[in-house]
């Protein structure tokens, strides 16, 4: 327990730390929400589908959440870099709670950005259905954030180093978050794009992110959050897995 | 005495590379033992199997009763160690990083933060507790991952070249602080160096590596006695050669800049 209590304060600290990070990693999903909102609002509206922000804005929360979250997970590979890892690694702790203290902490990180994004999407016009369903879409949000952490360790434990980078974010988070449904409804699509949807773990969790901020559903908030917490379960443990096969 | 560290016919390839060749020794409980070599010959690689972070590729090795291999959390309970290379988190500050290392070790609140207190001050780094290790110097943050090497009393003390980049005054505390521990708690002590007159000074058994194989294994003076030489200094040069061996530079300047690219952190 203290073991996850101290590598979670560790990530936690690590983020209030460096305030660049904290800005630079939500100026994409800002961007991201007030260039497509705005500019394809109008033909959203012209296509019957209703207010695009409204839309949009559960898909960008997923988007700061995917990202970071990710990157928590990848950060492995800079303390393995840095020496860092030695310390944990060699620590008469299991590795099971190495992994779950530093999925805690970035998944924590995560969705610090995704409530971040969610505030200031209220100023550009962004308003829940029920105010009182805003507190559990935070712990959605938490549940996707710990699968993507997950998935982040995994990739890292794989990766030796940083020259791989390039092709997991061009190859694994991009098309991850393109094909999510983050920024288009997933009904009526051609249908090879539409099973791709449906193996992103990401549509599920903006599905419910929907779900619970604008009332709309395309897969429905049960199979949603039962499809994020089945991978997290085996996202965890496969990461744990890897990374006590880990050398140095 | 008993073998508190029994390792038979170790070795470990990495692909075409032989970094650890066949290699057997035994270390006794309570006892200062000197692991030397030149660059490369092979000492981090063994500490690192010794230390559960590398996997042999051959042979035995048994530390307070575990096999790494197969008993990792209790050989992990056995042993503290020192890197030889940095192994600090930069964006914790000075208190933290040892902090960080009590709560691991499971050392109780009070002795962890009273003991903290003493070592920073061993260190002469307790005004900068509170200070981000990125700040620090090479030398202070050498000085803090010794300290913080000591926080917990392990069975096994192992020290990859921990004088490196030390002036001579805490260089000379240090080895007299690990000679009490030693003799207060009966910690054995497991240390490279390549100061010879350190091995020398501290070492009850020194054994010399080159070239993944283990060439001598006796005391100083045994060392000396069969090379007929007068100091450590040259029976080491005499089991080893002269030839300057070259170590492998790490790809870390270009890590760094990634980094930097990447999230903006210094």
């Amino acid at each position: 327990m203290k073991t996850i209590y101290i590598l979670w304060l560790r990530q936690i600290k690590r983020y209030l730390r460096s305030k660049s990070r904290m800005i630079g990693s939500l100026a994409q999903p800002l961007l991201f929400l007030v260039a497509l909102g705005y500019g394809f609002g109008p033909i959203f509206q012209k296509a019957g589908e209703g207010d695009y922000v409204q839309f949009l804005v559960p898909g960008i929360i997923g988007m700061s959440i995917i990202f970071t979250a990710i990157f928590s997970g990848i950060e492995i590979i800079w303390d393995r870099q840095f020496g860092f890892l030695k310390e944990t690694l060699v620590a008469p702790v299991s590795r099971v709670n190495i992994m779950l203290g530093r999925t805690i902490g970035g998944a924590t990180v995560a969705v610090s950005q995704g409530i971040i994004v969610f505030l200031i999407s209220l100023l550009v016009g962004f308003h829940p259905v029920n105010w009182l369903l805003v507190p559990v879409a935070f712990l959605v949000m938490l549940l996707t954030a710990l699968l993507f952490t997950a998935l982040g360790t995994m990739i890292a434990c794989i990766l030796d180093d940083m020259q791989g980078f390039q092709l997991i974010m061009n190859f694994l988070i991009m098309p991850l978050f393109f094909l999510s449904g983050a920024l288009f409804p997933l009904s009526g699509l051609p249908s090879a794009m539409s099973i791709v949807a449906r193996f992103d773990p990401l549509s599920y969790g903006i599905d419910a992110f929907r779900v619970l901020f604008t009332g709309t559903a395309h897969f429905g908030l049960a199979v949603d959050i039962s499809v994020l917490f089945a991978v997290t379960a085996i996202f965890i443990a496969l990461g744990s897995w890897l990374f006590s096969r880990i050398e140095i | 005495m008993t073998n508190i560290i029994e390792v038979k016919n170790l070795s470990k390839r990495f692909g075409e590379f032989t970094a650890v060749n066949d290699i057997s020794f035994t270390v006794g409980k309570g006892e200062i033992f000197a692991f030397l070599g030149p660059n490369g010959a092979g000492k981090s690689t063994t500490i690192k199997m010794l230390t559960t972070m590398l996997r042999p590729t051959h042979g035995e090795i048994i530390l307070n009763g575990y096999d790494p291999a197969k008993e990792p959390d209790e050989v992990r309970r056995s042993f503290g160690i020192v890197f030889q290379d940095p192994s600090l988190d930069d964006e914790l500050t000075a208190f933290e990083n040892m902090e960080f290392h009590g709560v691991l070790y499971g050392v109780p609140r009070k002795i962890r933060r009273q003991r903290i207190e003493e070592l920073l001050k061993f260190v002469e780094l307790l005004d900068r507790g509170d200070s981000l290790v990125k700040n620090f110097s090479g030398g202070m943050k050498r000085r803090l991952e010794i300290a913080r090497g000591l926080l917990h009393h392990p069975k096994i003390l192992f020290l990859d070249e921990p004088t490196i980049g030390l002036d001579p005054q805490t260089r000379n505390h240090l080895w007299n602080y690990l000679k009490e521990l030693n003799k207060s708690e009966g910690i054995t002590v497991f240390f490279t160096t390549h100061y010879m007159e350190e091995a020398e000074k501290i070492a009850s058994k020194i054994a010399i590596v080159d070239h993944g194989k283990l060439v001598a294994v006796d005391s100083a003076l045994g060392l000396k006695k069969s090379t007929g030489t007068e100091t450590l200094e040259e029976a080491f040069l005499k089991y080893t050669g002269s030839t300057i061996r070259e170590d492998e530079a790490a790809p870390l300047d270009h890590m760094r800049m990634m980094r930097r690219f990447h999230t903006g952190r210094k």
